[in-house]
């Protein structure tokens, strides 16, 4: 009964996303206010739709309902409650349908939100969402249908993959794919600007706001997958560079990119052309990488059920959606006139330099990743292009990138010069050197050493920034206190996604200085490692809910005093039949002791044992950098002129 | 700046991804009849000698060395196989019938116990001329082997014609093995 | 795809149950460890194909371990060892792929990019309408009259 609901329900949301598609860009291209305004109701018809569809898979994986074909193959009864929940996304059927509510989501939340925006804008924008929802959704009803029904229903289900049944990549998938798919509302800004043929400060405004949130969420989703490959997978390692994880990046520098070059044609009617490609381009890339992964046809360790049909109704979607939109960008961006003229040396400029220098790292990524399928398509070479590729040709367009960032903030609209904005930056230049050769002396690790000199200029620079504004140590107190609580919160949003981007590069510094070693050992020997002495207590058995495991207890001291006791552990899972290690890693924020057990011969049990440093920083800095991201979210202006936050900029001399 | 470059250069994004998705459509196609797989390797030693080995044997067989295969002077299948492996139960009548069309097939049980081998022999039958064993794999790893099944043809000079990476079937037989062979004799 | 065997036994058993080898395949000499570890990172396992050489717990990870520290003991410099490799499996097994004629375009990406952005950004500034012509005289009467009034 429930999965019947669900279904039709799904099938009403591509009917309902279809009139969406249609009645509300007749409605802006006709100037007819009544289609126009049909635009949020139906929007939030196909959320509500959609939601009711997902709700009603969620619930057949709760009561384990395995007529569902979906739950029969991936759930199972004696799974734990949170993962039959997190399941539901843990498979291609699922994902694609959240995949399909979040950019319902996004419809809804234009619908509810974007009231204030110009009715015709809004028509044009719920759109294009619908458009794009309505073939996703036609998609996910013909070929990947998770409320198929089985008959007979096997007595129970087939289980999950273990290494899904777990915290971090259970929410891995919808913090992703809200940022993914968040780019789709830009990206409808973008078209809807076309279609309209007008770009202004307004519409930069506008979508700023938009592209903040799924930025936001973009950068959590990646964090979050670069983290539980950390504690799972067992190698200490962070980042691989495979296809799948690039397939998330891309649009993550774009999106970057498209963040910045915004802010340039809300503040000076410039870079029109530029941007409008920039969110077209970033949505096209998250579609891509949804397209990579799930056809198969790059040889990545994310396996979902490949299937070569799949891809090519993908493919087609893909051409519809992107070719659709860029030869719209070909045929309508020169009516886009520039106004705002600036100089090389200027915030502008500086924010070119970024998109110069993001973009081209993104084409790097793109190009790394892709090679090997037209090396074979060309040349029918067989290739492989692996993180030593990705590491010699990123890192130094990072570099370069890194010292623009903290100098950017400080350069003055329109025109510059380059001299004092470089003095207002004097002592994060000393921080950085100082730390540079501190770093180089003592760890004898030059690339490490860079690193953190990278760090500390990127965080120090994002103080100067601030320390700027407020006039601190130039103005008297009273006034620095005013100019302090008269900072916009964007100001405080990108001083503090700076700094935070500050963190995870010195994370990743420190990470590069981990230590590591393979030891077989009974239960009483110890070992030395970085410092400190890992001693193996006691080896012993566990049972779980629907796992057995081998616990191995270990415990870390130093000079005698005990730091921590820790047990990783092999988990045997009895449905699947297949092991499973869990990583144990106890942090102190500094660094963290990483161990993983393997098997046991002859009663000594391997273990691989790990020392590193700063590793919680990585994930912590994407975290400082999300929040700044939300600070500059939160910021009144970019919903309507503030009145107090005015109020409050005029007592201290700063707005006219 | 005219307007005709400009154009240009406004279609340029359009134009990567007509040539990207092109690609992707080819490949696409080709994976779905065959002919591209991401994750096979393609092997090294088309067209070039045999790598030179010497195997001990798995009794009653006595062991070969890749000189008694070129001595031998006909056209040749290697198959490397193991007792542990799905897929080579799977291509066992396969071979069957291949040795009954007359093909000498020398095998290489790879990484595999003597008596697992032999139980592994005597529930699918043995189609082979002679059986060595490279229970280290460093054999296996000289002729670029992945994974196994895997079958090699050498000719009548010693020559490594073509390879077959997973078992072998009947149609395969058919298709690739019987004609190549043919124009080996 | 006719591997399900073992491709199966990667998928299932190689991310979470690959972190650990064996401590005896470690070379005694820190240096040629260091060295051997280097040349396994460069390498991509086979069999687990979204791992190196070093991380990979397959079978045929192992072998190509043990074989690395061989060559590095009796003297075989990186690039000896990488070719004995490639010989056998191709540049398919090399991560960090050769520079030759058909990876120029990969190599040279970066390069490329960065000309090509800063191209565009160049084009585009040309193109961008210039200050305004200074003010004639009359103009400039005009001007002041208007500002007076």
């Amino acid at each position: 009964m429930i999965p019947e609901l669900g279904h039709f329900a799904l099938a009403l949301a591509v009917v309902i996303a279809g009139a969406q598609a249609v009645l509300p860009l007749l409605g802006a291209q006709w100037r007819d206010a009544r289609l126009m305004q049909t635009a949020p109701a139906l929007a939030i018809g196909q959320l509500i739709a959609l939601a009711t569809a997902y709700g009603c898979l969620v619930w057949s994986a709760v009561v384990d309902d395995f007529s569902v074909a979906n739950v029969a193959e991936n759930s199972n009864s004696l799974m734990p409650l949170v993962y039959k929940i997190t399941g539901t996304w843990g498979n291609h059927e699922g994902s694609v349908l959240l995949w399909c509510l979040i950019l319902a989501l996004c419809g809804g939340a234009v619908a509810a939100f974007g009231r204030a925006l110009p009715s015709s804008l809004r028509a044009r924008v719920i759109g294009v969402l619908g458009f794009t929802s309505a073939g996703f959704l036609l998609f996910t009803l013909t070929t990947s249908n998770p409320l198929q029904r089985v008959w007979p229903p096997p007595l129970d289900g087939r289980d999950m993959n273990p290494l899904l049944q777990d915290p971090g990549l259970a929410f891995h998938p919808p913090v992703l794919y809200s940022g993914y798919v968040g780019f789709a509302i830009p990206f409808a800004f973008a078209v809807a600007a076309l279609l309209e043929g007008r770009v202004d400060a307004a519409w930069g405004r506008w979508v700023r706001p938009w592209t903040l949130a799924a930025w936001c969420l973009l950068t959590g989703g990646i964090a979050l997958g670069s983290w539980w490959a950390y504690y799972e997978l067992g190698w200490g390692g962070f980042w691989f560079w495979d296809p799948v994880e690039n397939a998330s990046l891309l649009p993550w520098l774009s999106g970057t990119a498209l963040l910045h070059s915004a802010i340039v044609v809300e503040k000076r009617e410039a870079l029109k052309i530029w941007t409008i490609l920039l969110a077209i381009g970033t949505f096209s890339l998250s579609l891509c990488g949804t397209f990579l992964v799930r056809s198969g046809i790059l040889n990545s360790v994310h396996s979902f059920a490949n299937d070569p049909t799949r891809g090519v109704f993908i493919l087609a979607l893909l051409a519809i959606v992107i070719g659709g939109s860029l030869l719209l960008f070909a045929l309508r961006a020169p009516v886009m006139t520039a106004a705002g003229i600036f100089a090389p040396i200027s915030r502008e400029g500086a924010l070119v330099l970024n998109n110069i220098l993001l973009c081209s790292i993104c084409a790097v990524v793109l190009t790394g990743t892709t090679y090997p399928l037209f090396a074979e398509l060309v040349f029918g070479a067989k290739l492989s292009v692996g993180p030593p590729y990705f590491q010699s040709t990123v890192f130094p367009l990072a570099i370069p990138l890194f010292a623009a960032m903290s100098l950017g903030p400080v350069l003055p609209w329109k025109r510059a010069e380059l001299w004092p904005a470089l003095l207002k930056l004097w002592w994060a230049a000393l921080i950085a050197t100082l730390i540079g050769i501190a770093a180089a002396l003592g760890l004898h690790a030059g690339l490490a050493a860079l690193g953190f000199a990278a760090s500390a200029w990127l965080i120090a620079g994002a103080l100067a920034e601030l320390v700027e504004r407020t006039r601190l140590f130039r103005a008297p107190f009273a006034t620095v206190r005013a100019r302090f609580g008269a900072q916009p919160l964007s100001v405080w949003g990108s001083a503090v996604a700076h700094a935070g981007m500050g963190v995870t590069v010195a994370g990743i510094a420190g990470m590069s200085l981990a230590v590591s070693t393979i030891v077989a050992l009974h239960p009483g020997q110890n070992v030395a490692l970085g410092g400190y002495d890992w001693t193996l207590l006691a080896l012993r058995d566990e049972q779980g809910p629907n796992y057995t495991s081998r616990v191995a207890d270990i415990r870390v001291s130093r000079g005698g005093d005990e730091i921590a006791t820790f047990h990783p552990s092999r988990r045997m899972f009895t449905v699947q039949k297949t092991t499973v290690t869990d990583t144990a890693i106890q942090t102190n924020g500094l660094r963290d002791l990483y161990a993983v057990l393997g098997e046991e011969r002859d009663g000594a049990a391997v273990l691989r044992l790990h020392v590193n440093p700063l590793a919680p920083w990585i994930w912590f800095g994407a975290l400082v950098m999300a929040v700044g991201g939300a600070l500059s979210l939160a910021d009144r202006r970019q919903r309507i002129g503030a009145p107090a936050r005015r109020a409050a900029a005029i007592r201290a001399g700063m707005a006219p | 700046m005219t307007a005709l470059p400009r154009r240009a250069l406004l279609l340029a994004p359009l134009g990567a991804a007509a040539i990207g998705g092109t690609g992707f459509w080819l490949l696409l196609n080709r994976m779905s009849e065959g002919s591209y797989d991401p994750h096979g390797v393609p092997s090294m030693l088309i067209g070039k000698p045999l790598p030179t080995f010497s195997l001990p044997g798995q009794p009653p067989s006595q062991g070969f060395s890749s000189a008694d295969i070129v001595a031998a002077r006909r056209p040749t299948l290697i198959n490397f196989f193991a007792s542990w492996c799905i897929p080579c139960v799977q291509e066992a009548p396969a071979l069957v019938l291949l040795k009954r069309q007359g093909t000498p097939i020398w095998g290489i049980a790879y990484k595999d116990k003597s008596d697992a081998t032999a139980e592994f022999l005597q529930q699918n039958g043995d189609p082979y001329t002679r059986i060595a064993r490279d229970e280290p794999g460093n054999t296996a790893i000289d002729f670029g082997l992945y994974g196994v099944p895997e079958s090699y043809v050498i000719d009548k000079s010693g020559i490594v014609r073509w390879r077959w990476a997973g078992g072998l079937s009947e149609d395969i037989l058919h298709q690739s093995l019987a004609p190549l062979l043919q124009s080996l004799a | 795809m006719k591997r399900t065997a073992v491709v199966l036994l990667c998928t299932l058993l190689a991310a979470p149950a690959f972190a650990v080898s064996d401590p005896t395949e470690l070379l005694p000499d820190r240096t040629q460890e260091q060295r051997a570890e280097a040349l396994g990172h460069q390498l991509r396992c086979l069999v687990c194909q979204n791992e190196s050489v070093e991380e990979s717990n397959a079978d045929l990870a192992r072998d190509l371990r043990r074989i690395i520290r061989q060559r590095v003991v009796t003297g075989d410099s990186d690039q000896q060892v990488i070719d004995w490799m490639v010989a056998r499996y191709g540049n398919f097994i090399r991560l960090r792929p050769p520079f030759n004629a058909i990876t120029l375009g990969l190599w040279g990406a970066p390069a490329i990019a960065l000309l090509a952005g800063v191209a565009a950004a160049l084009i585009a500034a040309r193109r961008r309408p210039s200050a305004p012509a200074p003010l004639t005289d009359a103009e400039r009467r005009r001007l002041a009259d208007l500002l007076k009034s």
